[in-house]
């Protein structure tokens, strides 16, 4: 049998390494107490799920352009030749129309993205102001985050106006596979991108109802990733219509 | 936005804030545990009722009178997807996942605590969606748990092919929804809110086992969904995603092109990851269970984790062994099947490290432990079975026969809900501050093994014997026929073995409020659970932050002056890891 030594807490040994480096552990700095909430780690948490749907979302468009790929590939068999043929045929989508369109996502990405630079630097401002007697002028920050939802929503009519081209030059959900798989992707990007836009008329709610400024901002921050993460799909699905065609 | 946990640490008043829609993980958990057991209730029912007609098949039952072959169609359909959805992925980590993984890592609560409680009523509206389905016109759909097209996608094709399959993809799809809200929850919370000292290596395997799951969750459910709104539109909308050309009763549909094979590959992309995300749990529940009651570290626990990634990883790399029937290449199918026989090996090095816990250890045979030891049986007879199925050549014979209802019953199915049932058990004191009746308990577990190894095992040989899966009726098949007196003994053996689950039933209602009063720490286990009261208070600590100072499993330390020292013991002894 081995010998044992005496239990000791490690608070009184000196010199005796502690059997604890919690260095790399869980600690995620919340341990203010008093229910004083942490935004540097609620920012941090809020980005962490963030990333997580966007994996979610990744694996919806992923199985999506799979099924693109193999739908497009696919022979059938056509009853009056008795033969297999492709019966992917071209939509003839309204480009100009689709590319001003991008342009527009993309720019309301850009101002997006000032918007969460703006709102990340009023809150790292809130501490000095609520100092009695500290004043930082009277600087008007430019309505970015308004510009954005303009813009979202600009977006969204431009996209019902492309569906409206769509079913003028008679293409409907189910003229043809292409045509299927073309409203499908536009409208489920369409879909999480109204999602996205839900979020950010959240935000700016809350600047009306007089919430913390360090809130908002963290709202303000995962729907700008979110947002610029809306941009690069929409890119992806407009390169996925214009290239496999 | 949802609140962090941080910042409710108040108690709710008002009952509805308190017990309906509540933001506290506990009571979410237990909300998705008898959301489970009324579902699991349900899904017996059926079982029941198909059991029956299979033995007297002209006999006119209660509720549904006589059963039509259809109608049996619809019953297996909605056993199916009641009991891999609302029992199988609802129990083991809606349910306890929710309760304990954040009181496992010393948080306060889950990371999006709105999230958790949207995720629950979205899972229960899913419940109800599917449920009406009985009720609709045309009845419930009759296309199987798998759905395949053309069957599933044509509104023509079947009494329950209407709206009844309409409102079973719907429930689907809100549930892929609530599963994914409550995948991005528990990852977040894993990552982000551990207590002081909880490093990735102390954290219970349980937690471990949940983490694992919602990543599969995660990237799963997603696929699902997106095959699950091309059926709709091929149900509703006249694409052609699933549907080629097809006759229906002398009609030519307007469907043309579309590959039912297509939704295969996109269902068993998220099928085969939904075994594991059913099974995982279980493991992590026996790992904790064995180790507790053996009294011994648990053997080998970085091997435990890094099997269980594996597992994950492969889990979605073998889906196309569900398909070797659907005219796949050769190439692939050998594929799939080196890559599915590849599971075999991390499985084995669990069930190994399972046993060699439990080698030479003083075990008590509490009834959480008789059912971790009963899950690992099931886990090894129910998982012998997959290299068979796994070979392309093997497969041929046995699909869609018996052997696969077997199979698939003992491994995802029954070892699963053994797994629900050590867990119950074993967190019961936690939950509701009372122990169980330890011999009913007991009495119970030794029924339903008995039971469930009558029920399935014969399945093997009958499969083995040819008789094929889904028909409602064999006396008109004349080598199907001979096979119905083991069908019968099936039968019998479900009944008194349902007829048991009545035993859990009362035990859990008479013990939550006439059992004895638990201690905090009844079973002498060192997780973070069972440092706080019992029941938790609503932040689960007090308001204090625990740190942790040990692995998860130590039992027997030389030195310590119990058996086993709590995660959250400051003190040191020589023979506790430190890891």
């Amino acid at each position: 049998m081995a010998t044992y030594t005496p239990t000791t807490p490690i608070d009184h040994i000196g010199g005796h390494k502690p059997p604890v480096p919690p260095a790399s552990g869980g600690d995620d700095g919340r341990g203010n107490g008093g229910g004083i909430p942490d935004y540097g780690a609620r920012l941090r948490r809020a980005r962490l799920g963030l990333f997580c749907a966007i994996v979610t979302v990744c694996m919806v468009f992923i199985s999506l352009t799979s099924a693109y790929i193999v739908r497009q590939g696919l022979p059938t068999f056509d009853d009056t030749s008795n033969t297999y043929v492709h019966d992917w045929g071209e939509v003839h989508l309204p480009w100009l129309l689709l590319m001003i369109n991008t342009a527009v996502l993309l720019l309301s990405s850009v101002t997006m993205e000032f918007a969460r630079r703006d709102s990340a630097r009023q809150a790292a401002l809130a501490p000095v102001r609520s100092i009695p007697g500290v004043s930082l002028g009277s600087e008007r920050s430019f309505p970015w985050l308004g510009i954005s939802v303009l813009l979202g929503f600009a977006f969204l009519a431009g996209q019902w106006l492309a569906w409206g081209e769509l079913h003028n030059r008679g293409f409907y959900m189910n003229t043809n596979p292409s045509s299927s798989f073309a409203f499908l992707l536009t409208i489920t990007h369409a879909v999480h991108l109204t999602g996205g836009l839900i979020a950010l008329l959240w935000a700016a709610g809350s600047s009306l109802l007089k919430r913390p400024v360090e809130a908002r901002r963290i709202v303000v921050d995962v729907t700008a990733w979110y947002w610029h993460f809306m941009a690069v799909l929409w890119v992806y699905i407009f390169a996925l219509l214009a290239l496999a065609k | 936005m949802a609140t962090p946990a941080t910042v409710h640490s108040h108690a709710p008043q008002g009952f509805i804030r308190k017990y309906i829609f509540s933001l506290d993980h506990k009571v979410i958990g237990i909300q998705y545990f008898f959301l489970a057991l009324t579902a699991v209730f349900v899904g017996m029912f059926l079982s029941l009722l198909m059991r029956i007609h299979m033995i007297w098949p002209t006999a006119s039952l209660p509720l549904v009178g006589e059963i039509k072959p259809e109608t049996y169609l619809s019953l297996l359909t909605m056993h199916g997807t009641i009991m891999v959805f609302f029992v199988l992925t609802t129990a083991p980590q809606g349910g306890f996942g929710n309760y304990v993984l954040p009181i496992q890592i010393g948080a306060p609560d889950m990371a999006f605590p709105v999230l958790n409680m949207l995720s629950f009523w979205t899972t229960f509206v899913g419940f109800v969606v599917i449920i009406a389905a009985f009720f609709v016109s045309g009845g419930a759909p009759l296309h199987g748990w798998t759905g395949y097209p053309p069957l599933s996608a044509l509104q023509s094709a079947g009494p329950g092919e209407g709206l009844g399959a309409d409102l079973w993809i719907t429930s689907i799809a809100i549930f892929c929804i609530a599963s994914l809200m409550g995948a991005l929850n528990f990852i977040t919370t894993t990552l982000d809110l551990r207590a002081k000292g909880m490093t990735l290596m102390r954290l219970p395997l349980t937690v471990w086992s949940w983490f694992i799951t919602a990543i599969l969750g995660l990237l799963a459910f997603g696929v699902l969904l997106s095959a699950g709104i091309l059926l709709l539109l091929d149900r509703n909308m006249g694409t052609s995603f699933y549907v080629p050309l097809v006759v229906v009763n002398g009609q030519v549909m307007l469907h043309k092109g579309g590959s039912p094979l297509l939704w295969q590959h996109l269902f068993w992309f998220f099928g085969h990851p939904e075994v594991y995300i059913a099974i995982l749990p279980g493991m992590g529940v026996a790992s904790q269970i064995l180790s507790t009651f053996s009294r011994k570290p648990i053997f080998g626990y970085k091997a435990m984790v890094y099997a269980m990634l594996s597992i994950g990883f492969f889990g979605f790399m073998v889906w196309g062994h569900h398909m070797f029937m659907s005219g796949m290449s050769p190439y692939s199918a050998f594929a799939f099947s080196i890559l599915t026989m590849c599971i075999g090996v991390p499985s084995a090095i669990k069930t190994f490290n399972w046993l060699g816990t439990m080698y030479k250890a003083r075990i008590r045979f509490h009834t959480p432990m008789l059912y971790a030891i009963g899950f690992v049986s099931l886990f090894v007879s129910g998982g012998l079975s997959g290299p068979f199925l796994a070979q392309p050549v093997l497969d041929i014979q046995l699909h869609d026969t018996y052997f696969v209802v077997g199979h698939f019953h003992l491994i995802m199915g029954v070892a699963a809900i053994f797994g629900i049932f050590a867990a119950t058990y074993y967190w019961f004191p936690k939950m509701f501050g009372r122990m169980m009746n330890e011999t009913w308990g007991r009495i119970h577990f030794f029924i339903t093994l008995a039971g469930t190894y009558a029920i399935f095992m014969p399945m093997h040989y009958l499969g083995m014997a040819g008789q094929t899966r889904r028909y409602s009726q064999f006396t008109e098949v004349a080598y199907q026929a001979k096979l119905i007196p083991l069908q019968t003994f099936i039968t019998v053996a479900a009944i008194i073995t349902i007829s048991a689950q009545f035993i859990f039933v009362i035990n859990l209602f008479w013990s939550m409020f006439k059992g004895p009063k638990a201690s905090d720490n009844p079973w002498e286990a060192t997780t973070l659970e069972w440092t706080t009261t019992t029941p938790p208070p609503h932040d689960n600590f007090g308001g204090v932050t625990p740190v942790v100072y040990h692995g998860p499993y130590e039992y027997g330390v030389p030195g310590a002056p119990k058996d086993y020292v709590m995660q959250n013991d400051p003190a040191t002894y020589a023979g506790a890891s430190s890891h």
